[in-house]
């Protein structure tokens, strides 16, 4: 009962004049950051962290949160009307949102979106408010082995849908996982597959930059080839009535992948070593495994957007858990928090949630009010997002080739990614020429990373006993649920293997 | 084009006129973009923790033209983070936070061709000892107890580090030796990993910075058995230190900020001044000791010669660990 008035008093304190000028504030302010390509609330939160020094530490932590849901909310746009990821968290919205987009139904993508972040944003916060201390346990519960468990049920769920080609999306996986590796070795400190010794490839392949030019260069590649620069898509009209219609459709269409996205995504989203890309992408696996039209699936299928916004929502505010209960940030943006709150005379550590009961509170407080406040602005600002849908393809495409270049560079601000960049951005292309799916390349340069040295610790753990993985009460479970989703694909072609023998006999 | 570099120094020199009284100020060296604050480590470690810090008492005390950056380069060991540095086309706005692999990994991977004597000395902002920490449900409650169950355990105690040549790996392998210890030691990226994975006991024991994992001893999981500084920590009184072990082995991580090699001397002159009145704020003084550092602070010429010192003792203790 303590906990709800002082969540009360968080909210309470968002609702006073200032605080809900910050708020109006941190999350327009969020919205166009987390559109932009490259641009992410990382970024947002620490072009603005100086500015939270101007007024009280109480008001500086709610424009903080309201940059954090805004930016969250903003990622998608980009996403669905120039199929570019506004950040890497809403990478997977691209895969179902810009075919919506190109089908003239930018406006239902982007109400799906804007819903289903709202409903990841609430579980979210409601699953904080009751559990947090029990989630944090469950958080330190998972170590190297457990991890590895969950990276493999990841890949599981993007192999063993069955339906795309399967030796094409192990491929596609495998591709994902090589460029991955590149950089140095975490585990003997090695630098590997720097190739024709380029010093750029010793930091790694970033994640956005792949993603930016598969999407964003390789998209615009893909439609200059299809359409010869003749872009047809349906103009997109904007009314009142027809997002009315939108808001039902996308109610109806994407509540199980809201769902699932809500509850995924919290759940990977609280542990330190994964975080809301991964959540995302898992997500998006998920929604395609349950639902009963997984051929829609990468060609615009509302569960398929709602499911991956609804799971970085989630997952950013699941994020926030490891860092208010260990004072370990689960995230990049919650790295930059927690240098904000040495600033305001908070220790983070395990002690905050216990000593300053009345910042954390108010913060997730205000986290309920953001969201409330990011849904209702991301709405009102759709009609702005489809009007730039409105542009004819030969002026769009140089928009979006400036905006990759600008996202590509803004990340880690090397020349060399942005080379890099345009490679990946024509090697998607041809990929895709040869009907390769790219998801799973994508997913895999995101779990990769996170699964090869978990891997390998627990192995080291073991002495090289691969057993660990089913021995261990979590990752035990979750080993088995993966192989079998590896092996299903098999098993069904066996089966109808079999049938077809029995058939004509 | 040229009409704006014609307005831009006209403005220029208009507000060299109005500013007359400060004029002497206004033409030293000062940062014209965001300044590349590069660590030599993962995100929530030690490293980290003191860069963001530092970004946030400069920010706070609005010491700079240009914000700082941080840009976490913890690649092989802090290689990475060299190279990024070596190779920098803008040496004047790219700057390193450095831990002790400043030394060690140029001397484990010579082929990087990295020489630290052609980085430029900014600033040393003080150095952070290093404790022995167990989880409070082990039972083990001294340093002989850890001996013995080390022991007993014959290969199978689990310990977690920084990985193959970092400080807390240089420690272990000592202690290993003098005690004849045999453990499994599990590389992670950073220090707040391997205190994350002590705290769910997924690991036995770890030699973390104190600052990595005070916030755990505070809420009573962690319990230090052995400090490795030359005396004992204030804010630890009653842990025994290796050397009243009978061991003459002490051990400390640097917290230094180093600028890219070729670096103006305009610039340098601008950073060591910016770091010295850093270093000089409360907010850093009380770092230090709520943090437990130590201070040492030198001028540029003292930490070229510390650098120079600090190479030799790491080839020996690095030789004597047959690395």
């Amino acid at each position: 009962m303590e906990v709800l008035s002082l969540l009360g008093n968080g909210m309470l304190l968002s609702l006073q004049p200032l605080n809900i000028l910050m708020i109006l504030l941190g999350v327009t302010m969020g919205l166009f950051i987390g559109a932009m390509p490259g641009l992410g609330s990382v970024n947002g939160v620490a072009i603005l962290l100086p500015v939270t020094f101007l007024v009280p530490p109480g008001s500086a932590i709610i424009f903080l949160a309201a940059i954090y849901y805004g930016a969250m909310y903003g990622g998608a746009v980009s996403s669905i009307t120039l199929g570019i990821p506004g950040a890497s968290t809403a990478v997977a919205t691209t895969f179902d949102g810009r075919p919506l987009a190109l089908q003239g139904r930018a406006s239902l993508a982007l109400v799906t979106a804007a819903l289903a972040s709202f409903v990841g944003g609430t579980v979210a916060n409601i699953l904080f408010t009751l559990f947090a201390p029990l989630l944090a346990s469950v958080a330190l519960s998972f170590g190297p082995p457990e991890i590895f468990a969950l990276m493999l049920l990841a890949f599981a769920t993007f192999v063993g849908l069955g339906g795309d080609d399967i030796p094409k999306t192990i491929l596609s996986i495998c591709l994902g996982l090589v460029l991955g590796a590149v950089g140095f070795d975490q585990i003997s400190g090695a630098p590997r597959l720097v190739l024709f010794e380029y010093n750029g490839f010793l930091q790694g392949i970033g994640f956005l930059v792949l993603a930016i030019g598969v999407y964003g260069i390789g998209e615009m590649l893909w439609t200059i080839d299809q359409t010869r620069g003749e872009v047809t898509a349906t103009t997109p009209k904007m009314t009142l009535k027809g997002m009315a219609s939108d808001t039902k459709e996308a109610t109806k269409r994407g509540w199980k992948g809201s769902m699932i996205g809500s509850f995924l995504g919290f759940f990977v989203g609280i542990l330190p070593a994964a975080g809301a890309t991964p959540g995302s992408l898992m997500s998006y696996g998920v929604a395609k495994m349950v639902s009963r039209n997984p051929k829609e699936f990468g060609k615009g299928s509302i569960d398929g957007v709602a499911a991956p916004e609804a799971a970085n929502n989630s997952a950013s505010t699941g994020s926030m858990l490891p860092m208010l209960t260990l004072g370990i940030p689960g995230s990049p943006t919650t790295a930059i928090l927690l240098g904000g709150m040495v600033i305001w005379g908070l220790v983070p550590g395990p002690r905050l949630f216990v000593d300053e009961e009345e910042f954390v509170w108010g913060l997730i407080g205000s986290f309920y009010i953001s969201n409330v406040a990011a849904v209702l602005i991301n709405l009102a600002f759709i009609p702005v997002f489809i009007w730039m849908l409105r542009m004819p393809f030969t002026i769009l495409a140089p928009v979006i080739f400036v905006l990759s270049i600008v996202g590509g560079y803004a990340a880690m601000r090397d020349i060399f990614d942005l080379w890099l960049m345009i490679g990946f951005g024509f090697g998607a292309f041809f990929l895709r020429k040869f009907d390769y799916p790219l998801a799973p390349a994508v997913l895999a340069i995101v779990l990769g990373p996170i699964a090869e040295p978990t891997l390998r610790q627990s192995l080291l753990l073991s002495s090289g006993d691969p057993s660990i993985f089913f021995t261990r009460p979590i990752a035990g479970p979750i080993t088995i649920a993966a192989l079998i989703l590896i092996f299903l694909p098999a098993f069904n072609l066996i089966r109808r293997k079999l049938g077809n023998k029995k058939k004509p006999a | 084009m040229n009409l704006t570099k014609r307005t831009l120094l006209g403005i220029v020199g208009a507000s060299i006129f109005a500013t007359a009284p400060i004029q002497a100020f206004a033409q030293d060296w000062q940062p014209r973009k965001p300044i590349d604050f590069a660590i030599m480590a993962g995100a929530g470690g030690g490293a980290d923790q003191i860069a963001r810090f530092i970004q946030a008492i400069a920010e706070q005390e609005d010491l700079t033209t240009r914000p700082l950056v941080p840009n976490n380069k913890g690649g092989g060991s802090g290689a990475e983070a060299l190279i990024h540095l070596s190779t920098t086309n803008d040496p004047d706005h790219t700057i390193l936070v450095t831990l002790n692999s400043f030394f060690t990994t140029p001397l484990r991977q010579s082929d990087l061709g990295i020489d630290i004597q052609t980085f430029t000395p900014i600033a040393m902002m003080g150095v952070d000892p290093f404790v022995l920490w167990v989880h409070k449900d082990s039972g083990i409650t001294t340093f002989e107890q850890y001996i013995d169950t080390v022991k007993e355990m014959g290969g199978e105690y689990v310990m977690g580090g920084t990985g193959a040549g970092q400080e807390d790996s240089i420690v272990i392998a000592f202690m290993s030796g003098a005690y004849d210890l045999d453990v499994k030691y599990i590389p992670y990226d950073g220090g707040g990993a391997v205190a994350k994975d002590l705290a769910g006991q997924q690991i036995m024991a770890t030699v973390n910075n104190p600052a990595e994992a005070k916030g755990f001893y505070e809420a009573g999981d962690f319990v230090p058995l052995l400090a490795f500084s030359d005396e004992r920590i204030p804010a630890y009184p009653d842990v025994p230190t290796m050397k009243e072990m009978g061991q003459d082995f002490s051990y400390y991580n640097q917290r230094a900020v180093v600028g890219a090699p070729g670096m103006s001397d305009e610039a340098a002159a601008y950073y060591q001044e910016l770091f010295a009145t850093i270093y000089e704020t409360e907010a850093w003084q009380g770092y230090l000791e709520s943090e437990s550092l130590s201070p040492l602070w030198m001028n540029a010429d003292e930490q070229r010669d510390y650098w120079a010192l600090q190479v030799e003792n790491h080839k020996a203790l690095l030789a004597a660990l047959g690395e």
